[in-house]
């Protein structure tokens, strides 16, 4: 077996050295009943075949990059330099793990300072944590953060939250005893969520661009929670829009979460993707997850260590602020990578193609006789459709088009099946875009 | 000195002159160079990212836009340079034995990672329609029967992100199967002292209060205490095994039968599994949920802390309370059921967006595919063949904390040897540093005075696992020999001398800032 060293003859020398007759008496622990389990599995396989097998699974999926694609609603497909994962499968940073012994871990603690440092410049706050696994657990955390800070038990999810964002902030802080309001879906609520804010409230969650790609200012939503004393989050999944838009600090959130894939990760059906956690300095000392921070070593010198960790599990066990243990490493070095190679001038540039882009979707898709519903957008829109969405789609992957994504998918209850989101990207063209307008046109009988 | 005709030293003595010779006047240290951060080098205002200029403006976003971000941009040849320079300052698998006692730092396969990368994994939307990513949810399908058949367990949920997700998945599970079952009051979950972290705080962060069960002199749970705190509070207990004092709960069996007795469930932290994985059946033991920390066990990389995957085995009992997304097979072809709703109404909810970690799935399955069912065994039984045998090599020197029996995976020792040394675990740690290897996992568990948790895994070769003990020996008979300096003053030849961690805490610096900010 090509990943194992030992040899018959380097384990009968081994057993020599320890005493043990056999391997069984190393496994004499386990008692009688469960031993001699069967597993009817086949046996190991070569590299090449190995690889004939997953390449074949492979074969079986249609690449987002095999044809015009237009979904969105979460997760991004942009385009990643290709030193960027050149990099991150160097073996010190994909076969290290989290820097628990500094003065061998530096390239990791000072990716991770640079990292912490990118996320606070894009969130406009002034500190980050290390990553979280993505968006929508940070967004949870967000919420039992803001529980720890105002010591209430009520938080508020707005009506453009993405739904599975939504879903898993109820599973998770519902678990711990909060209670979560959670505001029907709304295309454009604007400042309605302010008449639900009381003074129970320990945060109120809003998300920009929102799920159906309305962007917003959220600055009325943070003075109003600020009035009761609740926290503001802002929520963004679209990374790239933090290129352009008002960042959520200088909106007034207290805390932003973000999904990070757009930067420098693959699509990946979904995951590894990694979470961006921001907050105001003075409540650093309530954040989840790992923190990198400067110090000297012993001749005085300038590094990094992993610090703050009282408010971890493996120091506070049960009076942690979160359970998270590992973080997303490897998706936040290529985060960061990405990031340094656009600076703030590459990163507004990609913004603007992106934004482009979408407007030129949005042309398209109004000429081909459909309502775009979403007023001021980013790089995505929610159309209205003739009948179901997920009809449409099914239909439109017929002509070879991968047509976004039925909100009813995110959603089945909230009545809003005819609603499609459509995103674009610096990867979309021109001909993606009138691919799309023909066949909408064509679909819809005009 | 004996010199070459081109004036170079050519004998050992001579080079170990030249070694002790001043700092270099740059800071540099020969390949090792001193990498400001990127944020001190120039490059505002630059992008090392060929962009067309876009066709529209913003005009449309006026009012909502924001100033240019303030972030430096480096052009390709910079990058690769300031990553390179930053990675030689890591540790990492490939360049040594990496024995971090319940991380299970075994090698990577590159194929995985070659598979992973794939266009017809990688570059697929989690949201795409069904029809088209087929692949893909066969792959899932095909890993969920793997990681069922390894467990004996008829069920598993994929999505959780990590171990201590998966931790909260299962616990999720089952506290909505008590609710379903009108056994709400339960409560309590009860988790050994020798339990990694993430267990008491798992459990605090679904809002169970945590008791702690008692351990025996032997390492294991002290089945007794067990019983006398069991009762009708106690929705879970929590015990990993092989432990983390690196044995096998003789008594598993037992520790089941009274927690179902009693009416609670047994959740088994699953990241020791490297040690069975191909032998023993978690579900043979009584296990009501586990998780499986793919980058421990099925060799997905750590990344320097992630991403993970921690996919969660349930019982029948706990099957119905998985949370969505999971995958269904029909005639027509797999489909993804995402809404809980008709029978699977009782699924507590989700745990993040989308479906888990293909990515890991891609590389898992790769993994178990490579090894199949006999070299998984064999995979276990090397691992815990290498961890008894650098117990046994280092028995002499050191205090193992449990002498009597084999370990499993990993060895665990205390400080009991380094008595009247002036040397601590600390210290011992850091001076392996110099000798060229990372150290072991250092005071955890907790139960264990000084602890020194090795876990070589079973990609390490006899000569490597012998080069690592004649290293601790040599240092071993250093410390007993009084050379306590070496020891404060390591490491000595690492990228960095110790870091003071009091300084970082006690004046938090999280983010670099201009000169000015700072003042």
């Amino acid at each position: 077996m090509r990943y194992l060293p030992l040899t018959p003859d380097d384990r009968a020398r081994m057993l020599g050295v320890i005493g043990a007759p056999d391997v069984d008496a190393l496994f004499v622990d386990v008692p009688a009943a469960a031993r001699g389990a069967a597993f009817d599995l086949p046996p190991h396989a070569g590299e090449m075949e190995v690889e004939r097998a997953l390449a074949a699974l492979a074969a079986k999926n249609r690449a987002a990059g095999a044809g015009p694609f237009f979904c969105g609603a979460g997760a991004y497909r942009h385009h990643v330099p290709a030193s960027v994962d050149h990099i991150i499968q160097r073996s010190e940073f994909l076969t290290s793990y989290t820097p628990y012994q500094p003065e061998i871990a530096q390239g990791t603690l000072q990716v991770l300072f640079e990292f912490q440092t990118q996320v606070a410049a894009l969130t406009g706050l002034e500190v980050a944590n290390a990553s979280m696994y993505d968006g929508s657990t940070a967004c949870a955390e967000a919420v039992m953060m803001a529980q720890r800070v105002t010591r209430r038990e009520k938080a508020i999810l707005c009506g453009g939250l993405h739904p599975h964002y939504a879903q898993v902030t109820q599973t998770i802080a519902h678990a711990e005893g909060m209670e979560i309001v959670r505001q029907p879906a709304a295309i454009d609520p604007g400042d309605t969520v302010i008449a639900a804010i009381d003074d129970q409230t320990a945060c109120v969650v809003v998300q920009t661009p929102n799920v159906f790609g309305v962007v917003t200012d959220v600055s009325k939503i943070a003075e109003a929670a600020h009035a009761k004393g609740a926290l503001l989050v802002v929520v963004t999944t679209e990374a790239v829009s933090c290129g352009l838009l008002k960042s959520p600090g200088e909106m007034g959130a207290d805390i932003a979460v973000a999904e990070g894939q757009s930067i420098g990760n693959a699509l990946n059906f979904g995951g590894p993707y990694v979470g961006l956690f921001a907050a105001r300095e003075k409540l650093v000392r309530q954040m989840p997850g790992r923190l990198c921070g400067e110090t000297v070593d012993a001749e005085g010198r300038r590094g990094y260590v992993l610090t703050l960790s009282t408010r971890e599990q493996h120091i506070r066990r049960e009076k942690a602020t979160s359970n998270i243990c590992t973080n997303s490493g490897l998706c936040a070095l290529a985060f960061s990578i990405h990031l340094s190679l656009l600076g703030g001038a590459g990163l507004r540039r990609l913004a603007l193609i992106n934004h482009s882009r979408a407007r030129e979707l949005a042309d398209a898709v109004k000429g081909a006789g459909l309502e775009v519903l979403t007023p001021r957008f980013f790089n995505e829109i929610a159309v209205r459709t003739p009948g179901p969405a997920a009809a449409l789609v099914d239909a439109l992957l017929a002509d070879g088009i991968v047509a976004g994504v039925p909100f009813s998918r995110l959603d089945p209850a909230a009545g809003l099946d005819d609603v499609l989101l459509l995103a674009a990207t610096e990867t979309t063209t021109s001909e993606d875009i009138a691919a799309l307008a023909a066949a909408l046109a064509r679909r819809s009988g005009r | 000195m004996t010199m070459n005709t081109v004036g170079r030293p050519t004998r050992p003595d001579a080079a170990a002159e030249a070694a002790a010779a001043p700092a270099s006047l740059t800071g540099g240290r020969g390949l090792l160079q001193d990498e400001p951060l990127i944020f001190e080098r120039g490059g505002w205002g630059k992008t090392g990212v060929d962009l067309p200029a876009p066709a529209h403006d913003a005009a449309d976003l006026a009012g909502f836009v924001r100033d240019e971000v303030a972030l430096p941009g480096l052009s390709e040849p910079e990058t690769l340079r300031h990553y390179v320079r930053l990675s030689q300052k890591n540790h990492a698998i490939d360049l040594a034995l990496y024995p971090l006692g319940s991380c299970t730092m075994k090698h990577n396969p590159r194929l995985n990672e070659k598979a992973a990368r794939m266009a017809g994994f990688a570059d697929l939307h989690p949201l795409q329609p069904a029809a088209t990513v087929q692949g893909a949810l066969e792959l899932m399908d095909r890993l969920a029967h793997w990681l069922k058949t390894l467990t004996g367990m008829p069920a598993v949920a994929l999505s959780p992100k990590a171990g201590a997700h998966g931790e909260l998945c299962g616990l999720l599970c089952i506290k909505a199967a008590h609710e379903a079952a009108g056994q709400g009051q339960r409560r309590t979950v009860l988790v050994p002292t020798s339990a990694h972290g993430t267990n008491p705080a798992t459990a605090a962060f679904v809002g169970y209060s945590v008791a702690e069960i008692a351990q025996t002199d032997d390492g294991r749970v002290d089945l007794a205490d067990l019983a006398a705190k069991l009762g009708p509070d106690v929705a879970a207990i929590m015990v990993t095994n092989p432990n983390t004092c690196g044995l096998f709960e003789r008594d598993i069996m037992e520790i089941a039968r009274l927690a179902h007795e009693a009416g609670a469930y047994f959740y088994c932290d699953g990241a020791n599994f490297n040690a069975i994985v191909g032998r023993v059946k978690p579900g043979d033991l009584g296990v009501d949920a586990m998780h499986i920390n793919l980058h421990k066990t099925f060799s997905t990389p750590h990344g320097g802390g992630g991403p993970g995957a921690g996919p969660v085995v349930l019982s029948e009992a706990l099957a119905p309370f998985a949370p969505a997304p999971w995958v269904v097979a029909g005639a027509d072809g797999f489909q993804l059921a995402e809404q809980p709703a008709g029978e699977a109404a009782q699924a507590f909810g989700r745990m993040c967006a989308f479906h888990g970690q293909m990515g890991m799935f891609v590389r898992a399955y790769a993994y178990m595919l490579s090894h199949g069912a006999d070299g998984l065994r064999q995979v276990a039984e090397d691992a815990v063949l290498n961890a008894n045998y650098i117990k046994a090599r280092l028995s002499g020197a050191l205090t193992p904390a449990f002498p009597d029996g084999p370990c499993m995976h990993e060895a665990l020792f205390d400080d009991a040897w380094l008595e009247g040394t002036g040397v601590t675990t600390l210290d011992f740690a850091k001076a392996m540093i110099d000798e060229g290897f990372h150290p072991m996992t250092m005071y955890f568990p907790l139960v264990v005075h000084g602890a020194m948790l090795i876990e070589p895994t079973e990609t390490e070769s006899l000569r490597e696992l012998d080069r690592f003990c004649d290293a601790l020996l040599a240092l071993a008979q250093a410390a007993k020999a009084g050379d306590a300096e070496r020891f404060k003053a390591a490491p000595v030849l690492a990228p960095m001398r110790r870091l003071d961690e009091t300084l970082a805490a006690r004046k938090p610096k999280l983010a670099w800032r201009p000169e000015a900010e700072t003042g």
